[in-house]
């Protein structure tokens, strides 16, 4: 239906018509009349931030945890500078958000206005795609363009900067219709006959692997359900990047934990020595492949991808099928079945053996320690304390996040939110204030450092306004610890400005922001203390003092091959193992 | 716009220990005529480090609002492979051709030669100029102007004959190209 309104009324219009439930987001000048259209309306909760990256990041989570766009707005200028992390790390790691920014008048821009700056020009590197809104007839197609480019194919961030006065202006809304958008179509189906030759590789492998990534969970939840039919099919074993944990579950037969620069001994070494590697939904980034001209010598690689240009980028394929995971996984499994096909058991069998003797060296292995809580433990302990529940992790960035990965398994998609292209110290707290709006029924734990999460702690008040029960469990070890570990192994020891000093009192900190302060530093005390937090019905900060010494491994050191990785055994002679090319690399 | 950058001996690189072939294209885009999409172009290259040998771009057709933009590139072609693939992923670009990978196509440029010279210099500018059918287009008693049209090899050639005769400046329109028979893009 059709109907005139103002600028700032077919916003909130539409994204009702889109079906968002929560617009993070924090007032200034230049949204003021969507404020005020906001106002009128209950259908939407505005989550008022206290910092736009918050914003974004918390959108980050709700559309990760959901599936569905994140949606913020944010006001110009500094309002869209700040927003500017997030959108990255949302494009980085292929997130569906949809940014509203308020721009100054049209009449002004291009004048140095107060608080205007050049939005489109800044975001258009770390967007999907963004948008300026020159006329109010442009708007309604604008809004709903945006969240159809925004989900559509590689999901990502798009950016609608509108002036205030297209914001006052008074025009004629359009529903979404069906939209034909003019020139993105994404492919879909993936091409039948290279699907044909790709289950013929695969029946004639000795040593296959499943290569699986963020874009399995983007495909949304029927895509998991696919993986796991094919890997049950083919007894293919399966490894999956940070991104795509909880695809395959953890539990499941077939599963080789994480891979790549902490992965696990087992799926590095796989990957290292496949004959055939299906690569679903993941890109080859840097920290999966290792050396590039050692990763996988042996292998034929198929690649299944929405985005062709994540084809041939960094590693060349043998065999590229373009489509969405699910609707190729779909067309596999089934065809699997009905042309009567069968992976070469014998061989199969062997390979699994050689899997099995790398798992006995049991790389996620740490020391035990009764004195002090290691890091591994007090993620071991919260995994099992919580295991059975419906459990979201968000992390912040650093050791913490490894061994989050490491030693919390997912069973589920949709579970596990970390900023893994950008690495993004930050965005574990915001993000869990998402997720958890999106999963009210959900306990919701932020594996956090101490030194991230003070980079976005001011959304504990957030996390107060909206009643969200989050859970901040820091893993304290005084230290950024990942930058440590990287002046162990790179400079000699020499730990340049990476202690933790003058750290707040997170126990008094909780406090002041009216949440519950816990803290723990007796491995004999950590899971009552555990389940106390879990119990709450409050937010809580945990502060979990763990070893300030401890390194994260297994480790494939940088310019390193798959099969040149550091086992926790070796901890030792750490500083030696990095070659001058290799400390060149980040 | 260079991106040879001393990356390519990194271990992380692709072309680690390969020797890629250096290959020139050229690149045909059609896009949306809208604010922001040639930057959107001219962002992707210096952003993701690839090079532009020359860029031309026009409205073609005013109904639909569409624009031709003419891209010479450089790099393995590996490199360009995903030079098209990323541009496929601009979200107002219709269609992307390379058109070095087709059967055969025509580019041409149009360049004006600024040339000085008096006497035997000035007869000389002007018999090379007949020779390359370039047209005078401005002339003074110690001057001329050439416009040329041709490929871009011509243009160079003719430049380099000006030089020791007296050349001043040359401006040029960089290259605008077509397939040949009877198929457009
Ligand atoms: C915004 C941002 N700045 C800097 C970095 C570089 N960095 C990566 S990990 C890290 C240390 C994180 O320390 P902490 O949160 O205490 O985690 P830990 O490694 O100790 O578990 C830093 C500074 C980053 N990833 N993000
Ligand atoms: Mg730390």
């Amino acid at each position: 239906m059709s109907k005139t309104m103002t600028g700032a009324e077919m916003v909130v219009q539409a994204l009702q018509d889109q079906g968002v439930t929560h617009l993070f987001g924090y007032p200034g000048g230049a949204v003021l009349p969507i404020y005020d259209a906001l106002f009128h309306q209950t259908k939407i909760q505005h989550v008022l931030v206290r910092h736009e990256q918050g914003a974004a990041h918390a959108a980050e989570g709700y559309a990760r945890s959901s599936g569905k766009v994140g949606c913020l707005l944010v006001t110009s200028g500094p309002g869209a500078t700040n927003a500017v992390t997030g959108l990255t790390d949302a494009l980085m790691d292929s997130i569906p958000v949809v940014c509203i920014t308020g721009q100054v008048p049209t009449h002004l821009i291009g004048s140095d206005a107060f608080q205007e700056c050049d939005t489109v020009g800044i975001t258009r590197h770390c967007t999907k795609h963004n948008y300026l809104v020159r006329k109010i007839e442009d708007l309604p197609r604008i809004l709903h363009e945006a969240f159809y480019i925004a989900r559509s194919g590689r999901p990502g961030p798009v950016v609608i900067d509108i002036p205030k006065d297209v914001q006052f202006a008074s025009g004629i809304y359009q529903p979404p219709k069906n939209i034909q958008h003019k020139t993105y179509h994404p492919q879909i189906k993936g091409d039948l006959a290279k699907i044909k030759q790709a289950l013929a590789m695969m029946a004639k492998a000795k040593k296959p692997i499943f290569y699986t990534g963020g874009g399995v969970i983007n495909a949304g939840p029927a895509a998991s359900t696919l993986l796991r039919e094919l890997a049950a099919q083919t007894g293919f074993p399966v490894t999956s990047t940070l991104m795509g944990l909880g695809a395959y579950p953890a539990t499941g037969r077939n599963w080789l934990g994480m891979l790549g620069m902490h992965g696990s001994y087992e799926a590095n070494n796989a990957m290292h020595d496949c004959d055939l590697m299906i690569a679903v939904g993941a890109r080859f980034d840097d920290r999966i492949t290792g050396r590039l001209d050692a990763f996988a010598p042996y292998s034929k690689k198929i690649h299944i991808d929405i985005d062709p240009s994540s084809i041939n980028k960094n590693v060349a394929v043998d065999l590229a099928i373009v489509g969405d995971c699910a609707h190729v996984l779909e067309d596999m499994v089934r065809l699997w079945r009905s042309e009567s096909l069968s992976a070469d058991k014998k061989s199969l069998a062997d390979w699994w053996s050689q899997i099995d003797r790398w798992r006995a060296r049991k790389s996620f292995a740490y020391r035990k320690s009764d004195k002090t809580i290691k890091p591994q433990y007090a993620v071991e302990r919260l995994y099992e304390l919580t295991k059975g529940r419906k459990t979201l992790i968000t992390t912040e960035v650093g050791q913490h996040q490894m061994w989050a990965a490491q030693h919390f398994h997912f069973e589920e998609p949709n579970r596990w939110m970390t900023s893994g292209g950008l690495g993004t110290m930050g965005y574990g707290l915001p993000a869990a204030i998402g997720a958890q709006l999106a999963n009210r029924d959900a306990l919701v734990v932020d594996i956090a450092g101490e030194a991230s999460i003070l980079m976005n702690i001011q959304e504990l008040s957030t996390a107060k306004q909206y009643r969200c029960p989050v859970k901040i469990f820091i893993l304290n070890n005084e230290y950024m610890g990942m930058v440590r570990q990287w002046q162990e192994l790179l400079h000699g020891g020499r730990y340049s400005s990476s202690y933790s000093e003058a750290l707040p009192d997170f126990v008094k900190l909780a406090e002041a922001y009216g949440l519950k302060g816990m803290r723990c530093s007796n491995p004999a005390d950590l899971d009552a203390a555990i389940q106390e937090m879990i119990d709450s019905p409050e937010g809580v900060v945990f502060d979990c003092i763990v070893d300030k010494a401890e390194n994260c491994l297994p480790m494939i050191p940088s310019g390193k091959a798959h099969n040149e990785m550091i086992l926790p055994d070796a901890d030792e002679d750490i500083g030696n193992v990095i070659d001058d090319k290799g400390k060149m690399l980040v | 716009m260079n991106a040879q950058t001393p990356a390519a001996l990194s271990p992380y690189s692709s072309s680690a220990g390969k020797a890629s072939r250096t290959e020139t294209h050229t690149l045909s885009v059609l896009v949306d005529n809208e604010p922001g999409v040639l930057a959107r172009v001219v962002g992707l290259f210096s952003g993701r480090g690839y090079n532009i040998e020359s860029l031309t771009v026009a409205e073609v057709a005013h109904a639909q609002a569409l624009s031709r933009i003419t891209i010479v590139t450089t790099g393995a072609p590996e490199t360009i492979e995903q030079i098209s693939h990323q541009l496929e992923r601009i979200v107002p670009i219709h269609k992307v051709t390379d058109l070095s990978l087709l059967d055969g196509f025509l580019q041409r440029e149009l360049a004006m030669i600024k040339v000085r010279g008096k006497g035997e210099a000035r007869t000389e500018a002007l018999r090379l100029g007949e020779a390359f059918r370039a047209r005078v287009i401005d002339a003074t008693t110690e001057s001329f102007i050439f416009e040329l049209t041709g490929a871009p090899k011509k243009i160079d050639d003719f430049v380099e004959l000006m030089r020791p005769i007296g050349l001043v400046e040359v401006a040029r329109t960089g290259v605008a190209a077509i397939t040949r028979g009877p198929q457009g893009m």
